[in-house]
């Protein structure tokens, strides 16, 4: 099976974009502007997009790669992109660390001796910065980019299986998701518990992004287009919502009959809940249905600055996750007022946005300018960066 | 003239009577300390004007100091309880320590209501379970133990979540123990008082500056003020004998 298109899909840029914004607002804690967000308002939430829009355009990507230069050289692409985000995943670290020894130099309150504790890892900084250069000590927001590395690291061996036979490829990470349920399995954190993002999990919807980038969306696309499933994936965004709606209002948790509930909860995040999963896809069989790819407002302005974030996602996520350190920073040093709240959002997007279109800027410069490199061999082009 | 001072008197009634009682600071978030389930345990106990509350908790439940253990919520709330329920004899009793997660207050938690028969169980936890990362699985299932021991030890139960703590918030991952928190209390239809969003509401609106860096313990104990009085409307609420409502006084 073949990558379908050679032609960039714009909605995967588009919505990656509006994802890695999303996880930019929910990453600020306590910010009143998160409360946009999708999370609130249904089961998934933006990682959901990302994980499965990485697949799409990995697979999109070095599918065509491998085909053509062979395994050997595309997994070795494959692995060296996995090592930039580990890079950039310790570079994010090391400001981290810088915060939290600010904070932990700075902060006294008798109200929370408790909350204090958590400080306590900086008395052995060596055990700690190890088990984080291990991938084990991640602190919290900074999931996404360990659980990326690993899928990227062990998905040319998936890739291969996937040109070759991709619905035994689907099964087969279909299996590895219910064997995870069955057994319990996860990899071990420092200093206790698990991943927070089950990689043994999250793997589904990166091999389902894959698999789609590969010719499944297109087999699909009889279904995903009929009135009957479009009809049920309303239903369910419905039925998520009103259910979403009783966390936050108490006085609405009554009428959640009890079986409900039990069948329900709890809608596990770490172990990708099958429930976040039908609502995922609910949510983009709507977005498939009336966002055509052929949409002209596409290449209209208004959609620009989330396209551009989406074709460079790892500098815009890393940004994102700086920003996000750095907002509440402020909310804690300058004010925390609702309004600065906002202004610091908008702020942040906005930043995202220019280096986005900053390094767009500089590559195509680059390209123009005939570097050095041949323009043949640049694997980024057609699908986007990773 | 006299009609319509009676119908105030009668809206006034109407509102829960502890309500002007309160220092508005606290009134601010009374919204957010609601529960549209019941304490059965708790009404049957006030019935027979006794009510036994066992408090166990974490660090969060009690204030450094020489007069910290009179000032924390669970002291203010014994001595609220007993001024809205005259002619009770309302006891509190707690098992407060820094530094437990759920797994671990639930392996002394049988013994504590054996020996104190409570009416009802005031569960704090959360916080030292999302700072050590325990297992979520695990957590819930001490979370579904301890209402369980409670439930069959004749006690109804309300659990606490964590604090807002604006500070370590960007290092403190609650989200999925809070959430494992809400689902538990609805599964088991037992009350979620809501510190967090309580203290969140406050910290918003600048009704307390819980940013601020300092040793002196007034902020903290208006706090803890605030909490216990709010959790005693809470439980009083939830323990009220479900009637109909009289026409027109609400």
């Amino acid at each position: 099976m073949a990558p379908v298109s050679t032609e960039r899909d714009l909605r995967l840029d588009l919505f990656r974009g509006i994802a890695l914004w999303l996880i930019f607002l929910d990453h600020i804690p306590s910010n009143a502007v998160s409360w946009i967000t999708i999370r609130n308002y249904g089961f998934s939430d933006a990682t959901e997009i990302f994980v499965f829009i990485s697949g799409y355009t990995a697979a999109f990507v070095y599918g065509r790669a491998m085909q053509q230069h062979g395994f050997i050289v595309s997994s070795a692409r494959v692995l060296k992109r996995a090592w930039q985000i580990y890079v950039a995943h310790v570079f994010l670290l090391a400001i981290y660390l810088a915060e939290i020894a600010y904070v932990s130099n700075s902060f006294d309150n008798p109200l929370y001796t408790e909350e204090m504790g958590v400080l306590d890892f900086l008395k052995n900084p060596d055990v700690t910065i190890l088990q984080a250069l291990l991938l084990k000590f991640k602190p919290v927001n900074m999931d996404i980019l360990p659980l990326y590395i690993l899928l990227l690291a062990w998905f040319p061996p998936m890739l291969w299986l996937l040109l070759r036979a991709p619905s035994t490829a689907l099964l087969s990470s279909a299996s590895l998701y219910a064997l995870m349920w069955l057994f319990d399995w996860n990899l071990p954190a420092y200093p206790n518990g698990t991943w927070a993002f089950n990689p043994f999990a999250w793997q589904l919807l990166f091999v389902f992004g894959a698999w789609c980038a590969l010719g499944g969306a297109q087999n699909l696309s009889r279904w995903i287009h009929s009135k009957a499933v479009v009809g049920l994936a309303f239903a369910y965004l419905l039925f998520a919502f009103s259910i979403t709606m009783t966390w936050y209002f108490p006085r609405l948790a009554g009428f959640v009959p009890k079986f409900v509930g039990d069948a329900i909860y709890p809608i596990d995040k770490t172990n990708l809940d099958v429930l976040r999963i039908m609502h995922f896809l609910a949510l983009a069989v709507i977005t498939v249905a009336f966002v055509p790819r052929d949409w002209p407002a596409l290449k209209s302005w208004i959609f620009w600055p989330a396209i551009v974030c989406g074709q460079h996602s790892l500098e815009t996520f890393c940004m994102g996750v700086f920003l996000s350190f750095a907002a509440h920073f402020v909310f804690t040093e300058v004010s925390n007022r609702v309004l600065t709240q906002v202004v610091v959002s908008f702020l942040g997007i906005a930043i995202m946005v220019a280096i986005a279109a900053l390094i767009s800027w500089y590559r195509q410069a680059e390209r123009r300018g005939g570097g050095p490199r041949p323009p043949a061999a640049r694997p980024g082009y057609a699908g986007g960066d990773l | 003239m006299t009609k319509r001072l009676l119908l105030l008197a009668l809206l006034m009634l109407g509102a829960s009577p502890a309500w002007a009682e309160h220092p508005a600071e606290c009134r601010v978030a009374e919204n957010l300390a609601e529960t549209s389930f019941r304490l059965p345990r708790v009404t049957r106990a006030l019935a027979v004007k006794r009510l036994t509350v066992l408090v166990v908790g974490a660090g969060s439940s009690q204030l450094p100091g020489s007069g910290g253990g009179a000032n924390a919520y669970p002291a203010r709330l014994q001595q609220v309880l007993a001024q809205q329920l005259p002619g009770v004899d309302v006891k509190v009793t707690t098992d407060v320590k820094a530094k437990r997660t759920a797994t671990e207050m639930v392996k002394t938690l049988p013994a504590l209501l054996n020996a104190a028969k409570p009416a009802l169980l005031v569960w704090q936890t959360g916080t030292v379970d999302a700072m050590l990362s325990v297992d979520p699985d695990q957590f819930s299932q001490a979370l579904d133990n301890g209402i369980n021991a409670a439930h069959s030890a004749g006690a109804d139960v309300v659990l606490i979540n964590a604090q807002y703590s604006p500070r370590t918030e960007s290092m403190i991952a609650l989200g999925t123990y809070a959430e494992d928190m809400r689902w538990v209390a609805l599964q088991h239809e037992v009350p979620l008082f809501d510190r967090f969003s309580i203290m969140r509401l406050w910290s918003d609106l600048g009704t307390f500056d819980l940013y601020s860096a300092t040793k002196k313990l007034d902020i903290a104990e208006r706090v803890h003020d605030c909490i216990g009085r709010l959790l005693a409307d809470f439980v009083i609420a939830a323990a009220k004998p479900e009637e109909p409502p009289v026409n027109g006084s609400r």
